[in-house]
């Protein structure tokens, strides 16, 4: 049997208050294996975003379970959620997010120095990591600098650099040609066969569709149904 | 992170300087227009600070140094008898019509001081001796006076020079250091017998008496007894000082001409950098977004935010203080306007920019805390 890295059952979270409100996930059961690459999609406010939000974290439910590595996230604090997000969960936005006044190694540094490393070891690091995803000559160069694969390319390198065990990507290859996104793909690809790994990636983008090892597809805040690579393919 | 949060400030140069510039331009306003007022107020009481006594006897309904009434003859030697008064002197002061050689006029602050004792004297002559003032029609002139009682500024009044006040010819015999009196006047010492000659007769001549306690016994302590046994009022140089401060700050309109101008700088201050950081906060809440979302907590974030506002509130703090400094040392060399800085302005408008940098600040640390990590994910 598979081991779960994400366990999520009974899921619902919803916004605004009385007539306004809005169920967003209702009664969500999704479950992402150890050493897969998991995509997640649907179409536009199917609540893709949202429940990647709730598996990172970054937003709470309102009932349900969700469970990250064995760690009952519903059950934590604020704090201590802020706490193992920064040691086991790495980002990949869509807009990149990357400080534009940092320059590439400092930009990457930072989930290191969130979680207390000294800033010479940090960015020692972070230079190994941009080596890693082909950008050492790229080091002290700012985000404006560079091209959007590259751009992208940094993003990856400062979701991996602390080396966690959950990567969630948000529209990792909107943004980039064929040729950029197959890299991307290649680097999340190899990263989720590393040992006690996973990737959840949120996409629209069908040319990435083949790096799935499993596709969890969403309608109207339910999911309908999880296709294997094969059935996917 | 601090470094990184200072970098992100300083990337962002188009702010930075706004904010240094507000936050200095608060700074200068605040200090240099407080300096002025502490400087005007010091000249008010410049008469204290030029004739050097440690008690002050004045009628009882005297407010204020440079609006005496004058005193009985008599009320000298009452002063000399009380116990614990180790010497009291007439003293004469008024301002007197002095006419230049070209028949133009201009006035000055008249000192009369006892002949005998010199007790009130100028304390510091840079040219001529005090002794002189012992000879008919003497007088000894400030070095502000030297220069603005000469009809060519670049040749000033020396020693030897003569001119008429009131008609009676006066010729300097000493030039002296001496602070610059609030009516802007230059100071004109002479004896007290020369003084009442110079001045137009009046019933009663003695603007003060000047007096000194017994060593060992306070000034306080005499100048008390000195009430008690005569009616007059009797004051140290200290509380004189401060009554003639009071005096200025409830009677005119300069606390309030200064107070609203340095509020300006505190307003332009807090609405400068309060608006800047916080649009600075708003243009990067999608990367402080990001960094929550990567398990940055707000206590961190916080406390960039504080870094952030205390580095730009210390160099604003740092250029606006250094530039009032420095404009004082130009004025105090120039003489005019009036300037003091006292350590406790620094500190006031230290406390004041500390302030406005909380302020901004909280209001960036309140958006933060607000801001969902989720944020991020949203297109």
């Amino acid at each position: 049997m598979d081991t779960l890295a994400i366990k999520t059952e009974h899921v619902c979270k919803g916004f605004g208050a009385g007539e306004a409100r809005t169920e967003v996930l209702k009664d969500i059961a999704f479950d992402a294996k150890v050493g897969e690459v998991l995509m997640l999609v649907g179409p536009s406010g199917c609540g893709k975003t949202t429940l990647l939000s709730v598996i990172a974290g970054t937003l709470s439910v309102d009932r349900g379970e969700v469970e990250v590595f064995n760690e009952p996230l519903h059950k934590l604090d604020k704090s201590a959620v802020t706490r193992f997000r920064a040691a086991n969960i790495g980002f990949i936005f869509q807009q990149y997010n990357l400080i534009p006044t940092l320059n590439c190694t400092e930009n990457v540094s930072v989930p290191l120095r969130i979680q207390g490393c000294k800033s010479a070891l940090a960015e020692r690091k972070a230079a190994e990591m941009l080596e890693k995803v082909g950008l050492g000559n790229r080091t002290r160069h700012r985000p404006n600098m560079l091209s959007g694969g590259q751009q992208q390319r940094v993003a990856i390198a400062r979701a991996l650099v602390h080396e966690p065990r959950l990567i969630i990507c948000d529209e990792p290859t909107a943004a980039l040609d064929s040729e950029n996104g197959a890299k991307v793909m290649d680097i999340l690809s190899g990263f989720a066969k590393s040992p006690g790994r996973c990737v959840i990636i949120v996409t629209h983008d069908n040319r990435i569709f083949k790096h799935a090892d499993r596709m969890t597809f969403m309608e109207d805040g339910r999911i309908d149904r999880t296709e294997s690579k094969q059935k996917a393919a | 992170m601090f470094d990184l949060a200072l970098k992100m400030l300083l990337g962002d140069r188009a702010k930075y300087v706004m904010l240094i510039s507000g936050l200095s331009f608060a700074s200068l306003l605040m200090t240099e227009q407080a300096a002025i007022f502490c400087g005007i107020m010091q000249w008010s009481g410049s008469t204290l600070d030029n004739v050097s006594a440690p008690i002050w006897v004045v009628d009882p309904m005297v407010e204020q140094v440079n609006d005496t009434d004058s005193l009985r003859d008599t009320d000298l030697n009452r002063v000399r008898s009380v116990e614990g008064v180790a010497w009291a002197a007439p003293f004469y002061s008024g301002i007197l019509r002095t006419r230049l050689e070209d028949g133009s006029f201009k006035f000055v602050q008249l000192i009369g001081i006892d002949a005998t004792t010199f007790a009130g004297a100028p304390t510091e002559i840079v040219e001529g001796k005090l002794e002189d003032l012992r000879l008919p029609n003497t007088v000894i002139l400030d070095e502000y006076g030297t220069k603005k009682l000469s009809q060519d500024p670049s040749r000033p009044i020396k020693v030897g020079d003569t001119f008429e006040i009131n008609d009676h010819e006066a010729r300097v015999v000493g030039i002296c250091k001496a602070r610059m009196s609030f009516s802007g006047n230059p100071y004109m010492f002479t004896t007290y017998e020369q003084a009442v000659q110079y001045a137009p007769s009046t019933r009663k001549m003695l603007s003060c008496v000047l007096a000194a306690p017994e060593p060992g016994v306070k000034a306080s302590e005499v100048a008390e007894r000195i009430s008690k046994a005569t009616g007059l009022k009797a004051c140290t140089k200290n509380n004189f000082f401060w009554l003639t401060v009071w005096w200025y700050i409830k009677n005119t309109g300069i606390p309030v001409a200064f107070g609203a101008t340095v509020l300006l700088g505190f307003i332009v201050g807090v609405a400068i950098s309060s608006q800047t950081f916080y649009s600075f906060v708003l243009e990067n809440l999608r990367n402080l977004g990001a960094l929550k979302a990567m398990g940055a907590s707000d206590k961190v974030l916080a406390q960039m935010v504080l870094l952030q506002t205390l580095t730009v509130g210390l160099i604003g703090y740092g250029c606006g203080v250094g530039a009032a400094s420095l404009f004082g040392l130009v004025v105090l060399e120039k003489g005019m306007p009036p300037f003091a800085l006292p350590w406790v302005l620094p500190v006031m408008t230290l406390a004041a920019i500390l302030f406005i940098c909380l302020l901004a600040a909280y209001l960036g640390i309140r958006k933060i805390g607000r801001l969902e990590p989720a944020v991020v994910f949203r297109g």
